[in-house]
């Protein structure tokens, strides 16, 4: 039996996990400093989300895959140099704020409204996939207030795993406490899938896929409605945390010494 | 302005409550208010019993087969019924994997608003969280209720539950649920596999190093594999991995076979609570270090002086080969077990 799917991803935007961050307060609440500045990557578990769906859209002849972007324009298409290098995906773009002290309610509204103005999306084969938590906020909010807003209630976070039955079923392993997965057969879409890590690595660059997505992403970019999404709550305080410990260095030391001094640390209570 | 407080537990596969459930009712003690405990589960009244003297003005619960599962439709529905049963202007529940997964879908539902991986409570209430995968710490307020709060574990004391410390009379509430998942069950990792274990007492971290050429010009995969695996073996620790050598393992590289995303730990994968941790071969990179927030010793094996970990995120550096050093620890750690 033939199962195809519309795979529509959600995928923000997050500071290089190499750069370093420091908060600031703005007059619209607190903020990165040089946030604009900062080289910005796929947030990695998205990025994960949109490899399994390219993974599945590829193994599924008549699927195709969406990724819906809430970010400044001109961060999002720097990204997208990168990313539509990967897999064939078709961006849906909104223009708005990418930081992590924004509310996951009013960014939810965001994308459902943008995923429900997507031509010809067929509802009934929709899996709406993302990460299970950004790198930003890390709330593991937001796909649920999207699936919500879309009338899902089949949904599943922190996926590892997913397997289309030839009955067209989902069979999804969950992580969940303990190093362990729940397992669980949904009847087929739509449903939700926050993913973590997955199997798969990142996808080698094809940059014959990337000028076939750039025909359309430059345009998907130009026409990115502005979205109003604030943070919805009011910040106390934003801090690094102050933890520094005084670190000992031994070096020039025997390997023995060392050796009996971390097996006397680890055996003690 | 007076808050009702909800605690939303769910039971566990013996019908208690959880050590972080029980932190969840400590702390949502703290917050004054009149509160009201919400629980879901196959059969709760073991579980509303053990706490029927917190002082919980009513005692609610959507029970059955259907909701012995952990599976978002029906979760989401019975904590709907419940928040709008005890009509909640807070909703405080432990950050399980369960409730991580549906309880935005509730706020959602409800008009709320939800913040997860929530630290510390303070008066107000005021909330901590952090952002950036632990990189910076918030406090944060809010005027929108229903407010939702799912709280990590170390929130608070455990609430002292107690076997039969009454009889609680628990209002059922009905709910009607459909669902077109089934859950077939949990999935352990295989006998011999090494992942992270959250109740052992040491985190070993092993680093991309591990995997790179040595002194001699060459790479020694199976002497490294040999020396984690033994230490593993003599110590019980968990398996944790810094993300670069998980990736060079889903390249398909010859690398160390038993680790997989699952072993993650740092900016795009866990942040395990060990009491300690030791970290071989990584460079102590931000990335890496964000999952170590919450381990409390931090010591690290690296080559290199100045590496990250010697800028003030390690209570000790052995600025030594890892090779050497672990081989010796194995050796002494048999002796030990001798």
């Amino acid at each position: 039996m033939s199962n195809s799917f519309h795979i529509v991803v959600c995928g923000g935007i997050v500071p290089d996990p190499l750069q370093t961050l420091e908060p600031v307060i703005g007059p619209n609440g607190p903020a990165l400093k040089n946030e604009l500045l900062l080289p910005h990557v796929l947030d990695p578990w998205a990025a994960h989300a949109l490899y399994e769906a390219a993974h599945l859209a590829k193994a599924h002849a008549g699927s195709k895959v969406w990724l819906v972007s809430l970010a400044s324009k001109a961060k999002l298409q720097q990204v997208m140099m990168t990313v539509a290098q990967r897999v064939p995906l078709e961006l849906v773009a909104v223009d708005g704020p990418s930081g992590g002290f924004t509310d996951s309610f009013e960014v939810a509204a965001a994308l459902a409204g943008a995923i429900e103005a997507i031509p010809g999306l067929d509802r009934t084969r929709l899996l709406l996939l993302g990460g299970w938590e950004s790198a930003s906020r890390a709330a593991g909010a937001t796909m649920q207030m999207v699936g919500e807003r879309l009338g899902i209630t089949e949904q599943f976070q922190g996926v590892d795993e997913l397997t289309v039955g030839e009955d067209g079923s989902l069979r999804i392993l969950e992580r969940v406490e303990g190093g362990q997965h729940q397992v669980s057969v949904c009847s087929g879409p739509p449903a939700v899938l926050g993913w973590a890590t997955g199997n798969l690595p990142e996808p080698a660059n094809s940059p014959q896929i990337g000028m076939q997505n750039m025909r359309l992403i430059l345009p998907a970019l130009q026409k990115a409605k502005a979205a109003q999404v604030g943070a919805g709550c009011t910040f106390a305080n934003v801090a690094l945390p102050k933890q520094q410990r005084e670190t000992r260095m031994v070096k020039d030391t025997p390997v023995e010494e060392i050796a009996r001094e971390i097996v006397e640390w680890i055996v003690a209570e | 302005m007076s808050e009702t407080i909800l605690l939303l537990a769910h039971t566990e596969a013996d019908g208690s409550l959880s050590r972080l459930a029980l932190e969840t009712l400590a702390a949502a003690k703290s917050l004054g208010g009149a509160l009201v405990v919400g629980l879901i589960g196959g059969d709760v009244q073991t579980a509303a019993d053990s706490i029927a003297g917190c002082g919980a003005a009513r005692f609610l619960s959507v029970a059955g087969e259907a909701f012995a599962e952990s599976r978002y439709s029906t979760d989401a529905a019975a904590a709907e019924a419940l928040v709008k049963a005890a009509q909640a202007t807070i909703v405080i529940a432990p950050q399980t994997s369960r409730f991580a997964r549906c309880m935005a879908g509730v706020a959602q539902r409800l008009g709320g608003r939800i913040d997860t991986h929530v630290t510390a409570i303070a008066e107000g209430p005021q909330i901590t969280r952090w952002y950036y995968r632990q990189r910076m710490e918030a406090v944060i307020e809010r005027a929108q209720r229903p407010w939702f709060l799912l709280v990590e574990s170390g929130i608070a004391e455990p609430y002292p539950s107690r076997d039969r410390e009454g009889a609680v009379a628990v209002e059922m509430l009905p709910v009607e649920v459909s669902s077109r998942t089934r859950v077939l069950g949990r999935q352990a990792p295989k006998a011999e596999q090494q992942t992270i274990r959250p109740d052992a007492k040491l985190l070993f971290v092993a680093g991309a190093g591990w995997t790179k050429k040595q002194a001699d010009g060459a790479a020694h995969i199976d002497d490294a594999a040999r020396l984690i695996l033994g230490f593993l073996a003599a110590t019980g620790a968990s398996l944790g991995s810094s993300k670069s050598l998980v990736d060079l393992s889903g390249e398909g590289q010859a690398v160390l076979p038993f680790l997989s995303h699952m072993n993650q730990v740092g900016q795009t994968g866990s942040t395990p609570r060990h009491p300690k941790g030791l970290s071989t071969c990584c460079h102590g990179e931000e990335p890496h270090v964000v999952g170590w927030r919450f381990i409390r010793e931090r010591r690290v094996i690296n080559l290199d002086a100045n590496c990250g970990w010697a800028r003030g995120k390690a209570d000790v550096l052995y600025v030594a080969d890892a090779f050497a050093v672990m081989e010796r620890v194995n050796a002494l750690l048999a002796e030990t077990a001798t």
